[in-house]
């Protein structure tokens, strides 16, 4: 009997927040456009319409129409069909940087507000020096040393330079948890620090750390694609939606927009969508 | 107060040698040989050790260190690859008209961004909160790049009501000529910008609006204007703006962006062809000003922030 | 404009309702009163009724989301419901003004006191050195001492006290025919409450401003007001001379919230604490008959159906009930508690010597200033044992606490033993058995149960970890423990957050003893909860007490709640034992001359009047405490008693002055019993 009560309150609960993100506006839109991005990315060579490496010579910088819907770049590509498929690259990229972040962040920020002291103190400077640095500079920088640039490296770069950002904020809500008296009953009842960190401190610092991600994959589209269009991603003639900016946006000049418009309008989509999506959470978990 | 300022200074000093490190240890540690990289695969291996020498590169990496930051404290800030120049000829006059664009950009952006976030805390809940933090915010997240070319597009290229260029025009350089040629580069880190110093604005009204002091003033019998003004904004708006200044030089990474959309020769492009012409000397000195300027105005604006505020922080011990 | 017949303020069926989730949730139920010019009228009741909602609505302030719908607001005979904005502003500024809880945040951080206080006159058209002349004298006027000082001040660097005597300036300023004091003393210590109440009569006898008076607090009410009104669940269900009210109490609600504040000293071994079963409705329940009848003892069918007028109890006096003639003889509530007995493994003797604490100290470093919290303190508790720790903030009563449970550890040289056998200083030095047995009961259950977490896991997982229990016997044992704390089992899988204050604070009581202790301490356990809720929770507390023979210190600032649970007092000030003794000794005299400030600060519930022993000055700051007798810049009882010499110069040890009483005081003991009974 008891364990049904559970159950229905743990239902109440989670059906309560997610009437109210059902409410919410900002939500669906985000949460549809960004759907609309998974989608192509997982199954973006059955919506394209032509293989993104396809040259029609006959077409070159032809304007939308109904046979190129966005028109065709200088090689005469289908730009529709680049950027449905350019979507899967972005998104993995900045999905698996976020989450390395994220990963190494949250470990170092739940030691650190926990055991305070010296560690806490060393780490905070190190982490306080990479974030005097800006996101691209660093990570510019980064691509310059290693001499190369891949999919596998920029992953590594981001999360590496998004690992402060997310230390600190969890660090912070583990030092404000830390000072609640649950966590000195915790320790009334002979449990062990790792404990008191993961099932004690964790589940309460939980909310944050979720929309610290959503906030950190935004940056991440915004980094990875300014990253691309500096050329210091991926290589020239790569889908990805940066690239393709930074591949014709010179164009603009000579009126043949589109090539550089509608990638540019996917980057915008995916981080907006992801905004609106992160700002309805920090309403619903009420932080 | 001393003592607070003495110490932070310290603690300033130290994150910047760890600035320091950071950025020379990138360069050396991190997989790529430079040398390889500047003379191309099929150098011969005496070549490399030659350019090595050369370059000093074969020294231990303390003593390489050394002489950087040496250099550093000295003002020799080393030997451009590329350019074969001083360092601090080529990050000179980039660092000027880098300076340049960021004061026209901060001129507009700030009085904008402040007053729309007084706007979205005064009608919060109501729609023009909703916009304004939503709109400010989604504006934000879209990079610099997509910004620049899209304004490029619709104001320089389809009603052509801007220049495309940030440069001021060679036969007319006077100064309203260069403040109109980075009107459009600054309109774009506007957009960019805008969500996130409204938002800050916004907090520090809201908390100041929803304050007990705000109440005492209201029930005192002042009107709610003259509540806003004499308690609400003096005690907002001067952290708000303590907190902008330590963030905004963040977002300085948009200027590289903005810079090679513009054309614009500053100190963004410039780092930018030393990271594709792998141009370490100038990179690094770069990248470690760079950080090094951001924490002087953090630390300026955090003195600021004690001094402006006369709470020392007091605590209890029960 | 008003003549004498006119009330100053007069609620006429106020309505308020706050708009929580998109519904209007009623607050205040037809509440009527009047005021008269120059009189004082309380307002009592649990948190929730609606008192600071009247009072808000009084000045017209009501939050963004509350509303009045329905009823009128007479000030000097003018409806003031529905006039303009700027009408209420210059209300404001002439005639009602407001003083209210946390006077620290009432006050603007970046502009100096003086500067604000000349705001007000400013605002009624004086000149600008005119205004700051005029605060200066405003100052004088609340007694602050050096006016000219406090004027360039910040409002953080002021006392809490201070700080409310600052904002009483300003609300008096502009010599207000109405002022309205929202929980004035709510937060401050004893005696600076006690200073500011005085202040506020001093005050009243000279201006003859009328009040409203908001309180929880029925002593603070009784000692201060003229005519006095009960809210329950938003409604006015009694309201009558003070005397008359709380001597002859004629409703069921009042006669219950009466009763179960230990008072007049009630002692756990003489009495149980009466309780008001059950809980206060939520916000906007709404109600067919008597707002109270589902808590009420009388109730009968009409109750539920219809509401009751008020009536008639004297001239002076009115209740909203049916049975206000039988409201004083109700029944008192008992409730009874079986549990099985949590601990047998140690069966000692009930008096036998359980804790022992010596030289107990703990310096903390604090902008490089180190601050002595806890100096020197010894302390002795037997088994089945309370001891009450009394003193005012800063005095070290909670770091005491925790260097005790070895949540912080000692300087060297101090030593805790327990049933004889020396304790580690750290916890994690401490084995199992020893941390079991002694465990604590926080303040703030909000805090200390994990929120994450649901009621069952909270106790079960301290079964598991203290007693070594596999899980299952854990949880059996969670839900018996819950279950004696009168936990319904369909509340066992919640979270803290969906039960009431109370019901977690039983969870904490439950978690606390789950590893079967010797010793609980109790850090202001009831302090943020109601009174009725208390008295459930101190009755629970003494049966655990009678049942285990466990051993209690209990933490609080409210010393009939101390004096009720108490077999011994420890009183506490700047982190030193001034007194020590059996609770009879310390309650009853001779007492320390700091206790006895104390003691005397407290408002009598009563109605007695007694001489207050004024404390002066501030307490001294830790890091730099006062030569000689740490007390003696404040000590009521220096002056005159021949040994200034030895207590400015040389700190008195804690000396045993009669059998079991021990004092930390120069001045001898017949002495200070003579100058103490005059």
């Amino acid at each position: 009997m008891t364990d049904e009560t559970a159950k229905q309150t743990k239902q109440t609960e989670l059906s309560e927040r997610l009437a109210v993100l059902k409410k919410n506006k900002a939500f669906i839109v985000g949460a549809s456009i960004l759907a609309f991005w998974i989608f192509s990315a997982i199954f973006g060579k059955l919506i394209a319409r032509y293989d993104q490496d396809f040259m029609d010579y006959e077409s070159i910088n032809s304007a939308p129409s109904l046979k190129y819907w966005f028109g065709t770049d200088s090689n005469g590509r289908d730009v529709f069909s680049r950027v449905i498929v350019g979507s899967r690259i972005i998104m993995v990229i900045s999905f698996l940087a976020t989450l390395l972040g994220a990963f190494v962040g949250a470990s170092l920020g739940l030691t650190a507000g926990y055991l305070k002291g010296k560690y806490d103190m060393i780490l905070m400077r190190i982490l306080e020096a990479i974030s005097a640095i800006p996101v691209i500079i660093i990570a510019l920088l980064a691509v310059a040393a290693i001499g190369q640039s891949s999919p596998i490296i920029t992953i590594l770069i981001i999360g590496f330079i998004f690992t402060p950002n997310v230390a600190r904020t969890v660090r912070a809500a583990v030092l404000g948890e830390s000072e609640l008296e649950y966590v000195a009953a915790a320790k009334l009842r002979t449990e062990k620090t790792l404990h008191i960190l993961f099932r004690e401190v964790l589940p309460n610092v939980l909310p944050t750390l979720i929309v610290e991600f959503t906030v950190r994959l935004g940056y991440a589209i915004f980094a990875v694609a300014t990253l691309s269009f500096l050329g210091a991603g991926l290589e020239a003639g790569s889908p990805d939606w940066g690239t393709q900016v930074a591949d014709t946006w010179t164009l603009i000049f000579t009126n043949v927009w589109w090539p550089t418009l509608f990638p540019s309008l996917a980057i915008a989509s995916v981080a907006v969508s992801i905004n609106l999506i992160s700002d309805a959470l920090l309403e619903v978990f009420e932080l | 107060m001393l003592r607070f300022v003495v110490k932070r200074i310290g603690l300033s000093i130290m994150t910047l040698i760890m600035v320091s490190l950071i950025v020379f240890l990138m360069t050396s540690i991190l997989p790529g040989d430079i040398a390889k990289q500047t003379l191309g695969r099929d150098a011969s291996t005496e070549a490399y050790e030659i350019w090595n020498k050369e370059k000093g590169f074969d020294k231990p990496l303390v003593v390489q260190y050394g002489r950087w930051m040496g250099g550093v404290v000295t003002g020799d800030l080393g030997i451009s690859l590329q350019y074969e120049q001083p360092v601090s000829e080529i990050l000179g006059p980039a660092a000027g008209k880098s300076a340049q664009l960021a004061i026209v950009a901060l001129i507009l952006i700030a009085p904008i961004s402040i007053l729309g976030g007084i706007a979205a805390a005064m009608n919060r809940g109501k729609k023009v909160d909703r916009v304004l933090t939503v709109g400010g915010l989604s504006a934000a997240v879209i990079p610099e790049f997509v910004w620049a070319v899209v304004l490029i597009l619709v104001f320089g290229v389809a009603i052509r009501a801007f220049p495309v260029s940030a440069f001021p025009d060679e036969e007319n350089p006077n100064i309203f000529n260069s403040i109109y040629h980075l009107l459009l580069p600054s309109i774009a880190l506007l957009f960019v910008l805008f969500g996130y110093i409204s938002r800050i604005t916004r907090a520090g009204v809201i908390e100041a609006l929803d304050s007990d002091y705000m109440r005492t003033a209201v029930l005192k019998g002042l009107s709610r204007k003259a509540a806003v003004f004499r308690h609400v904004l003096r005690n907002a708006l001067l952290p708000t703006i303590a907190v902008i200044a330590t963030q905004v030089p963040y977002l300085a990474g948009g200027l590289i962006a903005i810079e090679r959309v513009f054309n614009y020769p500053g100190f963004g492009n410039i780092l930018l062809d030393a990271v594709i012409a792998r141009d370490f000397p100038l990179l690094q000195t770069a990248v470690f000003l760079t950080g090094a300027v951001i924490i002087c105005f953090q630390l300026i604006a955090d003195i600021l922030f004690a001094v402006l505020n006369p709470r020392i922080r007091q605590r209890v011990t029960e | 404009m008003s003549t004498i017949n006119t009330p100053t303020l007069e609620l006429r069926g106020l309505e308020v309702a706050y708009t929580v989730r998109g519904i209007d949730r009623q607050v205040l139920r037809g509440v009527s009163f009047s005021i008269a010019p120059g009189e004082a009228y309380g307002l009592v009741g649990e948190s929730g009724c609606g008192k600071s909602t009247a009072a808000f609505a009084a000045m017209r302030y009501l939050p963004r989301n509350g509303k009045i719908t329905a009823g009128e607001i007479f000030f000097e005979g003018k409806n003031i419901v529905d006039i303009a904005e700027e009408d209420v502003a210059q209300l404001r500024r002439s005639a009602i003004s407001m003083v209210y809880q946390n006077p620290a945040t009432a006050l603007n951080p970046t502009i100096r006191i003086g500067k604000q206080i000349a705001e007000v006159f400013a605002l009624s058209g004086a000149s600008k050195s005119d205004a700051m002349a005029m605060a200066q004298d405003a100052l004088t006027k609340v007694q602050i001492s050096d006016p000219a000082k406090v004027m360039r001040r910040y409002a953080h660097q002021l006392s809490g006290g201070m700080a409310q005597r600052v904002v009483i300036a300003m609300a008096l300023a502009s010599n207000p025919r109405l002022l309205v004091m929202d929980e004035p003393t709510t937060g401050l210590d004893a005696t600076v409450e006690a200073e500011v109440l005085d202040l506020v009569r001093d005050l009243r006898r000279d201006t003859g401003t009328a009040v409203l008076f908001i309180s929880h607090n029925l002593g603070v009410i009784r000692n201060m007001c003229d005519r006095v009104g009960v809210l329950y669940a938003g409604a006015l269900v009694e309201q009558g001379a003070t005397a008359d009210l709380f001597d002859n109490p004629s409703h069921p609600y009042t006669v219950g919230l009466l009763r179960c504040i230990p008072r007049g000293g009630l002692h756990k071994s003489a009495e149980r604490l009466d309780t008001i079963p059950g809980t206060p409705p939520a916000l906007g329940t709404h109600f067919d008959g008597c707002v109270f009848s589902a808590r009420c003892a009388l109730v009968e069918d009409k109750c539920r159906t219809v509401q009751p007028q008020m009536v008639n109890i004297s001239d002076s006096h009115v209740a909203r009930c049916f049975h206000s003639d039988k409201a004083i003889a109700i029944p008192h509530s008992i409730e009874k508690i079986e549990i099985k007995s949590t601990s047998k493994e140690h069966s000692a003797i009930v008096g036998e010597s359980l804790l022992n604490v010596s030289h107990l100290s703990k310096v903390f470093t604090q902008d490089g200033h180190q601050v002595r919290v806890v100096n020197d303190v010894s302390l002795t508790l037997g088994v089945g044992e309370t001891l009450g720790l009394v003193g005012e903030s800063g005095s070290g009563k909670t770091t005491i606490a925790k260097l005790i449970l070895g949540l912080v550890a000692p300087e060297d040289g101090g030593i805790i033993t327990l049933d004889g056998k020396g304790l580690a200083k750290t916890l994690n030095r401490r084995d199992v058995q020893d941390v079991g047995a002694m465990q604590i009961v926080f303040q703030n259950p909000d805090q200390a149960l994990n929120r994450r977490h649901s009621v069952t896991r909270i106790v079960s997982r301290a079964v598991e970890r203290l007693r070594g229990f596999n899980v299952s016997d854990a949880l059996d044992r969670a839900h018996e423990l819950l279950l004696g704390m009168r936990v319904e089992a369909t509340l066992h899988s919640a979270r803290p957050v969906q039960l009431s204050g109370g019901l977690k604070q039983r969870v904490a009581i439950a978690r606390a003893f789950a590893g079967a202790p010797q010793l609980v301490v109790c850090d202001e356990p009831t302090s943020a909860l109601d009174v009725s809720v208390q008295a459930a929770i101190l009755n629970l507390l003494v049966d655990l007490q009678k049942q285990d023979g466990t051993s209690f210190i209990f933490i609080s600032h409210d010393l009939g709640v101390v004096r009720y649970i108490s077999d011994k007092i420890a009183v506490l000030y700047l982190g030193r034992v001034v007194e020590f003794g059996e609770s009879n000794q310390v309650f009853q005299g001779p007492h320390h001359p700091y206790t006895e400030a104390l003691l005397s600060s407290v408002p009598n519930i009563d109605g007695s009047s007694r001489k207050r022993i004024p404390l002066t000055g501030v307490v001294p700051n830790p890091s730099n405490p006062p030569t000689g007798c740490v007390l003696h810049p404040r000590c009521p009882r220096m002056t005159g008693s021949g040994v200034e010499h030895l207590c400015t110069s040389t700190e008195p040890a804690l000396n045993e002055v009669e059998p079991g009483h021990f004092m930390r005081c120069h001045i001898p003991l017949d002495q200070l019993r003579k100058v103490q009974t005059q």
